[in-house]
């Protein structure tokens, strides 16, 4: 982590003294969560930026121009997200920004990439409200609504229960959104939503919601929080004797989510982004050099972070000046993209429109269960 | 029924991991009138420092019981398992009696004679450098405490919609925290050191013109008090698995208030106050909103302080200007 600091810092020195005129680099900002509760978030998708950027100028870069990351963290904290976002476009003058991960900290940095005209894309942050902040903001995953959807499909006829409990994350975003629209989408296929309770990340007894839960006797909950809280939730439901299957969305996606829970986390499912099982070759060449950079196999976060990362570097290489304005120009006409995580077409509202993968866990395995498509 | 039964006895483990940290609060401030609002980090480094025994010393420890108890070192036994925690919390709360008498006498000790309020902010100092240094020590991301009872099964009584479960932990934690009490009220009471303390806690000069060693005496307490919060920060972690350098900071002060509760520098009050607070949480988060959870500790406290500011057990005490 102390490395990581001096890494970040000297890289941010050197940026300050380049010109930000006639630059021979093309300068990208990176705002995310590298340390703090959900550290996992940040370092994947860095790792994925950074493996995008490898290959990118190894290529020889864009137009010629090689590109450069200079990446902030937020610890986790909205507050510190926007302060980095106002820092990388008045101090460093990047051309565009990558991030962040959670819907909140997007929200907090999207208003001042707008404000400024600086293009912004999001590796993952599903709300929905993310992209209505203004015309430069993109994503290039899937929204809740479609997500929350998917989970509701996945629930009445793969798991084909009728009663499902909820368990929201009422600090969130992200949680209190996909909640909703699975809510909307289960009701609507004839399901029953028994009971909906709420906790605030950063808690870690939830045995009173759990035990009022129960007691509704719910064929299975959704959970959509974060990796953090769940592995906690899952293994105190089991300890209460709540056997019923746990259903997520792409929040669960990291490897302390088994670390925390352990076997608790047996018949779980969870909505994602891809599964690195995917035979694709676009997939499986993703996972080969990810691994052989960063030892260890990509989760979601990663694999979004490198497609938001390539899908930049291409809108930017189409532009013919590469003027911000070119730029949001050209992200708003990327279709039928072919990235790690499948084909993107970025829609009218500058939401990613593409397939969803739903993922068992067992015995710390992120099993592929099925894919969905829009 | 079982429903209601199932709070309550959520609610009193909730409330015997509030008692463990609320103990050592009320113990600095009954003696030294200070409220030592680094104890919440304390907390974190026991709990910390238990991750990392049994992480490599605790599968170690389990099969030595393990052995002892039942001939084989694979075999799982509850009393293996029990001493093993114990051992786990005995290591924690020696690490954190040494940060404690640290604590003292490089941050505390330098400004006894100067007011009070500049050891108040001192102590919230203290605080946040225990918040910064552990995210730099440990890294921010929370780690995973080992699960070494992971063969112990819950107690279950009753079926399907009656079904109540007890998890032997839990069970652990209460008793736990019953027993420190009395050991505690046993060494203030019943002890020369207790009787030292308590004339130290009277009046520090007269104390030290009576020949009491003030300084030892002052530095004993803090002693007892930091192996306290480092026995409450295995017990959580035990609990609840997962640890991170700021998980120190909101059960401190929702321990701190329920020692306000239950009468500030008193320890039965501590413990009293600890229990209300725990089962008033569970019952509100099973049956209102857990969304206010949270706020309720800190509504307590507003509320014990305007009517009755002395606490439940608490005696009023005449500042003297």
């Amino acid at each position: 982590m102390f490395l990581k600091n001096i890494f970040i810092s000297l890289t941010f020195a050197g940026a300050a003294s380049a010109s930000p005129l006639f630059a021979d680099t093309i300068k990208i900002g990176e705002v995310g969560s590298m340390t703090g509760s959900e550290a996992t978030f940040g370092v994947s998708t860095h790792e994925g930026i950074q493996l995008a950027i490898k290959e990118q100028n190894a290529k020889g870069g864009i137009k010629g121009k090689k590109v450069e990351l200079i990446s902030l963290d937020d610890q986790g904290k909205p507050e510190e997200a926007a302060i980095a976002t106002t820092k990388l476009i008045s101090q460093d003058k990047v051309t565009a920004i990558l991030g962040e991960v959670s819907s909140s900290r997007s929200l907090a940095m999207a208003p001042i990439a707008q404000q400024n005209k600086i293009p912004m894309v999001s590796p993952s942050s599903t709300n929905p409200k993310v992209t209505e902040v203004g015309d430069y903001i993109f994503r290039v995953c899937f929204i809740d609504p479609f997500q929350g959807a998917v989970m509701a499909k996945f629930a009445a006829e793969t798991l084909k229960v009728k009663k499902v409990a909820i368990l929201r994350d009422v600090k969130s975003d992200y949680s209190v959104g996909l909640s909703d629209y699975f809510t909307a989408a289960f009701k609507k296929s004839g399901g029953e939503i028994v009971v909906d309770q709420s906790y605030s990340s950063g808690e870690v007894d939830f045995n009173s919601q759990l035990t009022s839960i129960r007691a509704k006797k719910p064929d299975a909950i959704f959970v959509p929080g974060y990796y953090t809280e769940v592995g906690l939730i899952a293994k105190q439901a089991r300890k209460l004797g709540i056997k019923v299957p746990l259903m997520g969305g792409d929040g669960w996606d990291s490897d302390k989510l088994y670390e925390i829970g352990g076997k608790a986390l047996n018949n779980t499912f969870f909505s994602n982004h891809y599964s690195k099982d995917d035979q694709a070759p676009a997939v499986q060449n993703f996972v080969k050099n990810y691994k052989s950079a960063y030892n260890r196999s990509p989760d979601g976060l990663a694999a979004m972070g490198y497609d938001a990362a390539v899908i930049l570097f291409a809108a930017i290489e189409k532009t013919k000046t590469g003027t911000n304005a070119e730029i949001r120009a050209e992200l708003a006409k990327i279709k039928e993209f072919q990235a790690v995580t499948g084909k993107i077409t970025i829609d009218e509202k500058r939401n990613a429109s593409k397939p969803a993968v739903v993922l068992e866990v067992k015995d710390g395995k992120f099993l592929y269960k099925s894919t969905v498509n829009p | 029924m079982a429903e209601f039964a199932q709070y309550i006895i959520n609610g009193l483990s909730q409330g015997g991991t509030y008692a463990l940290i609320a103990l050592g609060y009320t113990m600095v401030f009954g003696i030294l009138q200070l409220i030592n609002f680094a104890h919440g980090e304390v907390f974190m480094l026991g709990a910390f420092t238990g991750l990392y025994t049994s992480k490599y010393a605790g599968l170690a420890i389990l099969g030595t019981f393990n052995r002892l108890l039942t001939g084989s070192a694979e075999t799982a036994s509850t009393g293996a398992a029990i001493l093993t925690a114990i051992v786990i919390i005995l290591v924690a709360m020696c690490v954190c009696a040494a940060v404690g008498f640290c604590v003292e006498r490089l941050a505390y000790r330098p400004l006894r004679a100067s007011p009070r309020i500049n050891l108040l902010i001192t102590a919230v100092g203290v605080s946040l450098f225990f918040q910064n240094a552990g995210q730099l020590l440990f890294g921010s991301d929370p780690k995973a405490f080992p699960d070494l009872f992971e063969n112990l099964e819950p107690w279950t009584f009753g079926a399907d919609e009656n079904l109540i479960v007890i998890n032997p932990l839990q069970v652990f934690v209460f008793i736990t925290a019953i027993t420190l009490m009395l050991i505690l009220r046993h060494v203030i009471f019943h002890t020369r050191l207790g009787r030292a303390m308590r004339a130290v806690s009277f009046n520090h000069d007269l104390a030290s013109l009576m020949g009491i060693p003030t300084n030892q005496i002052i530095a004993a307490t803090f002693m007892m008090g930091s192996s306290l919060a480092g026995a409450a920060g295995v017990m959580v972690g035990m609990t609840y698995p997962k640890v991170e350098p700021l998980m120190g900071s909101l059960p401190g002060l929702k321990a701190f208030c329920a020692a306000v509760l239950g009468g500030i520098g008193n320890v039965t009050g501590a413990v009293l106050g600890s229990f209300i607070l725990g089962l008033a949480e569970a019952l509100l988060s099973g049956y209102g909103t857990p969304t206010y959870k949270d706020a309720l500790a800190f509504t307590i406290l507003i509320l014990i302080l305007l009517v009755k500011p002395s606490g439940l057990l608490g005696v009023n005490r005449t500042e003297k200007v």
